[in-house]
């Protein structure tokens, strides 16, 4: 039993025994009312800096977008992901373990269209909208855009453009939020940048 | 067992950021009097020892300091030429230091961006449709491992050939990437990474990787 324990495989564990302020280190879960309160205050805020909910729509996208391009990263690295060979696959792992992993709601995918490359993504509970009823007076907000964003700036840094939109978000006591996915192009492989900016690409 | 670089490549082969950890141990400083019995040139924007090996200064040595004050080239500090210094009696005696020529950092962005291009090019290469790029390098002294990430990104580690635990140490690397340079919001993307933090946690995790790596290889 001894010598079992010696041989040890190339893939062995190792405790990285990081400071216990590092994520990967010490599993922390930050409180839901935090995040919550904490997205309400930064729409309140847009709500008061905008006029039109266009705008804040706009607003809270682009943002989305910069925490995408962060946070997919941060995604790839935790989850040991590979290469989704087709946009079934990449829906899944979307809703499946992008979506358990930051929000810990699992989405349903539905609604794939002819083609196969768009799909709905239904939201049953919105950790976001948790305690939110938004006034009449902003009746076009888009309360859960950021979500649009994120995942739209996550997608580019892996070459693949989509077209995403809040449909319902939890209007007339639904309560469901459905963000339609529209995957509509993929990068060749990059080889340098010129040749990805002679592509007309979302911003 | 040691990491000896880490080199971290952008979407654009730009280098983004580098690390060495290893300590030459070529390096030799000696007390010189006039007149110099080494015979110096410049090649390659160094002063290099051309002739008269001895004591260990081997041929090939660049002069890398003179009297605990690094040299910049063939420029000392002061912008003084260094061959014109070491010519004159009047300096003498001093302390000079020769070792192996270091890369410099314009060097090191050049052979990134060279790796990056050869990496697209083992990808063409490849008789099976989807490879993936050049995976690793091995030399007789060195092993080059590369990461490459979803998003284009790659890590790059040198390592003693026997040193195991590369692969868990460059995903480790990746973590470590996305959480102190690209959580911290004064970071751009695709720009030289000039985070404390990452540089701390990374030293923290080179070595871990080396001490584990012992257990690992010829156990």
């Amino acid at each position: 039993m001894s010598r079992q324990s010696r041989r040890r495989s190339e893939k062995q564990q190792i405790d990285w025994h990081l400071p216990s302020t590092s994520s990967t280190g010490s599993a922390y879960h930050m409180g839901t009312e935090l995040f919550i309160l904490t997205y309400g205050t930064l729409v309140a805020q847009l709500c008061e800096d905008c006029e039109k909910d266009e705008d804040i729509n706009k607003v809270l996208d682009k943002m989305g977008h910069n925490i995408g391009t962060r946070l997919v990263e941060d995604f790839l690295a935790r989850s040991n992901i590979t290469q989704c060979r087709n946009s079934y696959e990449t829906a899944e792992v979307i809703a499946k373990v992008a979506f358990k992993m930051y929000l810990g709601v699992t989405p349903r995918v539905t609604f794939w269209n002819q083609a196969g490359d768009d799909c709905s993504l239904f939201l049953e509970k919105n950790p976001l909208r948790g305690y939110v009823e938004i006034p009449e007076k902003h009746s076009n907000l888009l309360y859960s855009n950021m979500i649009c964003g994120i995942l739209r700036g996550a997608l580019k840094m892996v070459r693949l453009q989509v077209d995403i939109q809040l449909l319902h978000d939890s209007v007339n006591d639904d309560k469901v939020t459905e963000i339609r996915m529209k995957l509509m192009r993929r990068h060749k492989a990059v080889r340098t940048v010129e040749k990805e900016q002679k592509h007309p690409v979302g911003t | 067992m040691v990491v000896y670089s880490v080199y971290v490549v952008n979407k654009a082969g730009g280098l983004v950021y580098q690390y060495d950890n290893y300590s030459p141990r070529t390096d030799v400083e000696k007390t010189f009097s006039h007149p110099l019995d080494l015979v110096l040139k410049v090649y390659d924007e160094r002063v290099v020892v051309s002739f008269g090996q001895r004591d260990g200064i081997k041929v090939g040595y660049a002069v890398l300091s003179i009297n605990g004050i690094d040299v910049n080239g063939k420029y000392m500090s002061d912008n003084r030429d260094v061959l014109e210094y070491l010519n004159t009696s009047f300096n003498y005696p001093l302390a000079i230091r020769f070792g192996r020529p270091r890369l410099t950092s314009n060097e090191k962005l050049m052979l990134a961006s060279m790796f990056h291009s050869l990496f697209a090019i083992g990808s063409q290469l490849s008789p099976e449709p989807g490879s993936s790029g050049i995976e690793m390098l091995e030399t007789d002294a060195f092993k080059l491992h590369c990461f490459q990430t979803l998003t284009g990104i790659k890590f790059i580690v040198l390592a003693d050939p026997r040193q195991a635990g590369i692969d868990s140490l460059l995903r480790k690397i990746y973590e470590i990437y996305s959480d102190f340079a690209l959580k911290n919001p004064f970071y751009s993307l695709e720009m030289p990474i000039r985070c404390d933090l990452f540089e701390q946690n990374l030293k923290v995790a080179l070595e871990i990787a080396e001490k584990a790596g012992t257990f690992g290889a010829g156990s």
